[in-house]
């Protein structure tokens, strides 16, 4: 199978500090791949590497080549805000919109330029029941979605997301705000999802990642140390490092 | 020993801060004074509906000064607001950091600019040229929206763009990051989630509109008549009790006390509705 994403001898700099060093991945379509490692090993910023985010950061140069189903996203003439709409993003902590349920599920589309109230509507309501969210909200659509619990508002995020159609979905810690109840329903609708998506998870949870992921990557201070299947690369590390990070001798 | 002084110092703070209340409090006591008997005797509906305002005569109507003020305030929020608005959008979301920590004091500092030089460029600038352009006798509505508008940029100015940099960073990335454009992120949530920010800065403004006095008296033209349009001369509630205080005795001077108490509650009223609106900004 050809990956979805294929990242090659990936360097990224913020300013002078070398935050990625030679970075090769090849993420494969509708699988999980977890991005593990300590604090500031760079998970995070390979992770906006897929969608340009880092772009926002003045100061930050990348080179190498990172493709898109074969497409380099980095060349001059892409359009970025088509390649975010393709490459989706849920955040840390939950940030619907401070709009309504509705406004906020739609807002993908509407940036799109759609404005049919009845096909946004539709879309709202196939995305929020794709992210298991339909039954709570269908009579308060109009709320606003800031006053939803965290673990609800982070689905709504998820549902965002789901309206516009992504290909692959990139996920920064996403339960990392949540309780374990909810993070348990997050990775669920994780496994749910990943039958249509390609799913890519930064997470400090070693079991999370255990749990979920089809592989997983280890990064140490900008390096991508280890990259396999996920049971591999648990149960029987490659690298002396990765041993030490999982079995808690380290981070 | 080190108590005693304690106490010195906190209970001279204390009678400082206190005296500073006093002083608002008393003058809104002694505009009431002066001002209320006067009301109650002509009654409020003669007082500000009636349009005839001939001191010597005993008529008091300020009914043309409050459309006067209000036509002149609205103008001043139709020239300010956009324009202060644009610019702290600009300032917060398309120039470098770098550029808005010089930008911002410098607005800032055009509040500190006496009232009379904003009055004297009306005059000399401003109004010549709404003469030879526009017709009428320049100083009109017009010039007196033009000059205050510009004149309320740095109230407006300033509370947006702390209103819009308060918007957490993660709506802008949740925007961006669903495909957004620079500018669709902003007014599609940026400026939603800042506009109560926004509206107690315009807010505000209007309040130093209404209540600006010097400039207005530069540039209005001070005829006492409702405005027929915008090149027409006016004179406001502020302009009124300037120009006539000086001169005034008795009931004329009483009747200028109680055009004090409208513009007061005018502005009491501008200043709860900022209030409030800022309030629900925090929640």
């Amino acid at each position: 199978m050809t990956a979805a994403v294929d990242i090659a001898e990936l360097d990224l700099f913020y300013g002078a500090f070398h935050a990625l060093k030679r970075v090769n991945l090849a993420i494969e379509p509708r699988k999980i791949t977890a991005l593990i490692g300590p604090s500031g090993c760079g998970k995070s910023t390979l992770l906006r590497v897929l969608n340009r985010m880092n772009d926002l950061i003045p100061g930050c140069r990348i080179a190498g080549t990172v493709r898109l189903e074969g497409r380099d996203i980095y060349a001059p003439n892409v359009d970025v805000c088509a390649l975010r709409k393709k490459v989706g993003m849920v955040f840390q902590r939950p940030n619907p919109f401070p709009l309504s349920i509705r406004d906020n599920v739609t807002f993908g589309l509407r940036v799109a330029g759609l404005s049919d109230s009845q096909a946004l509507d539709a879309m709202a309501e196939k995305s929020l029941k794709a992210a298991w969210l339909w039954e709570q909200v269908r009579d308060k659509l109009d709320s606003l979605a800031t006053a939803l619990p965290l673990d609800q508002q982070q689905r709504l995020c998820v549902a965002r997301l789901l309206a516009v159609e992504p290909e692959v979905i990139l996920m920064d810690e996403p339960c990392s705000a949540l309780d374990p109840i909810s993070t348990a329903k997050i990775e669920e609708l994780m496994l749910a999802l990943c039958e249509h998506y390609t799913i890519v998870i930064v997470t400090h949870n070693m079991q999370q990642a255990a749990r979920i992921s089809d592989s997983s990557a280890y990064m140490l201070l900008g390096e991508m140390v280890e990259f396999g299947e996920t049971p591999q690369v648990f149960e029987n590390p490659k690298d002396k490092r990765t041993e030490d990070y999982i079995t808690g001798r380290f981070g | 020993m080190r108590n005693t002084g304690e106490r010195i110092v906190q209970n001279a703070l204390m009678l400082v801060a206190f005296s500073a209340l006093a002083s608002l409090l008393l003058i809104a006591v002694f505009i009431f004074k002066e001002g209320l008997p006067f009301l109650l005797r002509t009654g409020l509906r003669d007082f500000l509906l009636s349009s005839d305002w001939r001191p010597q005569e005993g008529h008091f109507g300020i009914y043309p000064m409050i459309v006067s003020s209000l036509w002149v305030t609205f103008g001043a929020m139709l020239v300010g607001a956009p324009l202060g608005i644009a610019c702290a959008i600009f300032l917060n979301e398309f120039v470098p950091k770098s550029v808005m920590r010089v930008t911002k004091p410098t607005i800032e500092l055009l509040a500190g600019i006496p009232s009379v030089v904003y009055g004297f460029i009306g005059v000399i600038v401003v109004a010549p040229l709404i003469r030879s352009h526009l017709g009428g006798p320049g100083l009109s509505v017009l010039c007196a929206a033009v000059i205050l508008g510009i004149m309320i940029l740095p109230t407006v100015i300033s509370i947006s763009v702390d209103a819009i940099g308060s918007v957490p960073n993660s709506y802008r990335e949740g925007a961006l990051a669903l495909g957004a454009t620079r500018w669709q992120s902003v007014h599609m949530v940026v400026l939603k989630a800042a506009r109560s920010g926004i509206v107690a800065g315009v807010i505000l403004g209007m309040g130093r509109a209404i209540g600006e006095t010097m400039a207005v008296i530069m540039v209005a033209g001070n005829s006492v008549k409702i405005p027929h349009s915008a090149l027409d001369s006016v004179r406001t509630l502020t302009a009124n009790i300037a120009l006539e205080m000086g001169y005034a005795t008795g009931q004329h001077r009483q009747a200028l006390f109680a055009t004090g108490i409208v513009l007061f509650v005018f502005i009491m009223i501008l200043n709860s509705l900022a209030m409030a609106a800022m309030k629900k900004s925090v929640k």
